[in-house]
């Protein structure tokens, strides 16, 4: 399984690349998207909005379970990754690139030290 | 301790996704349910069933114990046919869902659920009173089914009996590969046709079998599968599952398996109760859900509502027909709004979709 050394996670199951500009990529890891199977339907129902840290933004429907989502920092849902609508099976097959989620604008970006890093990650799962 | 079935190596090495599957260690998925779900409906898939529970029942009272505990009529079998049935409490909640196996006059083999194994041979021997004999024969035997449009096509490459020759809800014994006495029964749990293998694992290599069916499926596009797609595949196919579907609060008149019934039969255990209800008529009957909104899966436990949001009943079993890529589910709805056509709302994370209610099975089989 892999799991890029550059990225956050977090103890829900969402990766968190630091785009370096105020914005961080919100998606789900291989781990989660492996446990999930095959996914059906992603609908992000907070786009546009600010959510609190840890707060729900949506939800991913796979074929045996559906599963939250959670906002690993504090910030505004900016976009979202539009080709989950005709494709969500991206998250499947590519779930750190072509298998994005949302792009946020970081309210506070000291939360972002308080993510994990993938050796904390691969605590968790193993 | 979690048990194994002789398949588990091969789960492991082919690095199925395992899980504890009533006190079994199961493969749920192999290469992806959708996958799985696709070849059993368009080419053929393999399982392990081993998990399932075999219980024989013997001697010259045999077919009156069998009588008993079923609702469906044993006496109809003759040796090599098989029949689905439920075994009843005295106030007609269902123990479980069965197949009964005839295979001589005087012996029955009762195939059940895992999770039931125990609470079945209880009830069963409470029933006996000691008129015939009894054993639990679960853990001796393996199951594989093999299941799909091109199941006979591969099966029959390692046997030279004539499978064409075994109808639906009929077996045979037979060597398949290198290996004698093997059970071959044309049942299924997918909708599809297909056979289910019952193998003594004291004869049978049944890793060594599974290898061969899955070299001899190569060319029809066999898969192996695991009981995810298992899930989905009889969901879709209108087919009950016990603990979720049907239990002991539930009866067969509700369930929709008032068909199994054979009211003609002298006595049965539930036979009373059962008739009291078909004649002052059932309450709620289990219903057949179809959502319109393709993006919107029912899951076990949602509740189902009606127009203004009241309560009817709960979702059963729910998930994705992946065939027609929609959410469908079963679940009890009162008899004055269970009627196919009906439209009634699923309450997803506090929002409420409409389904419509529909005739089972959510997909036919291909003629």
């Amino acid at each position: 399984m892999n799991h890029p050394k550059e990225l956050k996670y977090t103890r829900e199951h969402e990766w968190v690349r630091d785009n370096g500009d105020g914005t961080a990529t919100v998606g789900i890891t291989d781990f989660a998207q492996s446990e999930l199977g095959d996914i059906v339907f992603v609908e992000i129902d907070k786009l546009g909005e600010a959510v609190e840290k840890d707060e729900s933004f949506g939800t991913v429907e796979a074929v045996k379970t559906v599963s939250e989502l959670f906002m690993p920092v504090t910030g505004e849902i900016i976009s979202w990754n539009e080709s989950l609508e005709e494709e969500p099976e991206l998250i499947n097959n590519d779930p750190y690139d072509k298998g994005w989620m949302i792009r946020i604008k970081i309210k506070d970006a000291s939360q972002l030290k308080l993510l994990l890093s993938v050796d904390d990650y691969y605590q968790i799962i193993s | 301790m979690l048990k194994r079935t002789p398949l588990f190596e091969i789960h492991r090495s082919f690095k199925a996704k395992l899980v504890d599957f009533s006190g079994y260690e199961m493969p749920v998925q192999y290469s992806g349910i959708k996958e799985e779900h696709l070849a059993v409906r368009n080419q053929a898939g393999i399982f392990d069933v081993s998990h399932m529970g075999e219980i024989l029942i013997r001697g010259d009272r045999a077919l009156e114990l069998v009588q008993e505990l079923s609702v469906n009529d044993a006496s109809a079998l003759k040796p090599g046919k098989a029949q689905y049935s439920v075994m009843c409490r005295e106030h007609g909640g269902i123990v479980d869902d069965l197949l009964v196996y005839c295979l001589s006059d005087v012996e029955f083999m009762l195939v059940v659920n895992a999770s039931n194994i125990e609470k079945d041979v209880t009830w069963i021997q409470e029933v006996n009173r000691g008129r015939a004999e009894i054993s639990n024969i679960s853990d001796e035997i393996a199951l594989i089914a093999l299941q799909g449009p091109k199941a006979v096509n591969i099966l029959q490459k390692l046997t030279n009996e004539h499978l064409d020759a075994i109808p639906p809800f009929e077996f045979r014994s037979m060597k398949i590969s290198n290996y004698d006495n093997i059970l071959v029964s044309y049942t299924g749990y997918t909708g599809e046709p297909g056979f289910e293998l019952y193998c003594n694992i004291r004869y049978v290599n049944v890793g060594d079998l599974w290898e061969h069916i899955i070299l001899a499926g190569d060319e029809f596009g066999l898969k192996p599968c695991g009981l995810g797609a298992r899930d989905t595949l009889r969901l879709e196919s209108g087919l009950v599952l016990y603990g979720i579907d049907i239990t002991e609060e539930t009866t067969p008149l509700e369930a929709g398996l008032g068909w199994l019934i054979k009211w003609d039969k002298e006595n049965f255990i539930g036979k009373a109760a059962l008739k009291v209800l078909k004649n002052s008529g059932i309450k709620r009957k289990l219903c057949c859900l179809l959502m319109m909104d393709p993006n919107r899966i029912p899951r076990s436990g949602y509740s189902i509502v009606d127009k203004k949001g009241q309560t009817l009943g709960e979702v059963t079993s729910g998930g994705l027909s992946v065939i027609n890529e929609r959410g469908i589910a079963m679940g009890y709805l009162p008899v004055s709004v269970g009627k196919a056509g009906e439209v009634v709302y699923l309450r997803i994370r506090n929002k409420d979709y409409p389904a419509e209610i529909v005739r089972p099975p959510f997909h036919k089989r291909k003629k």
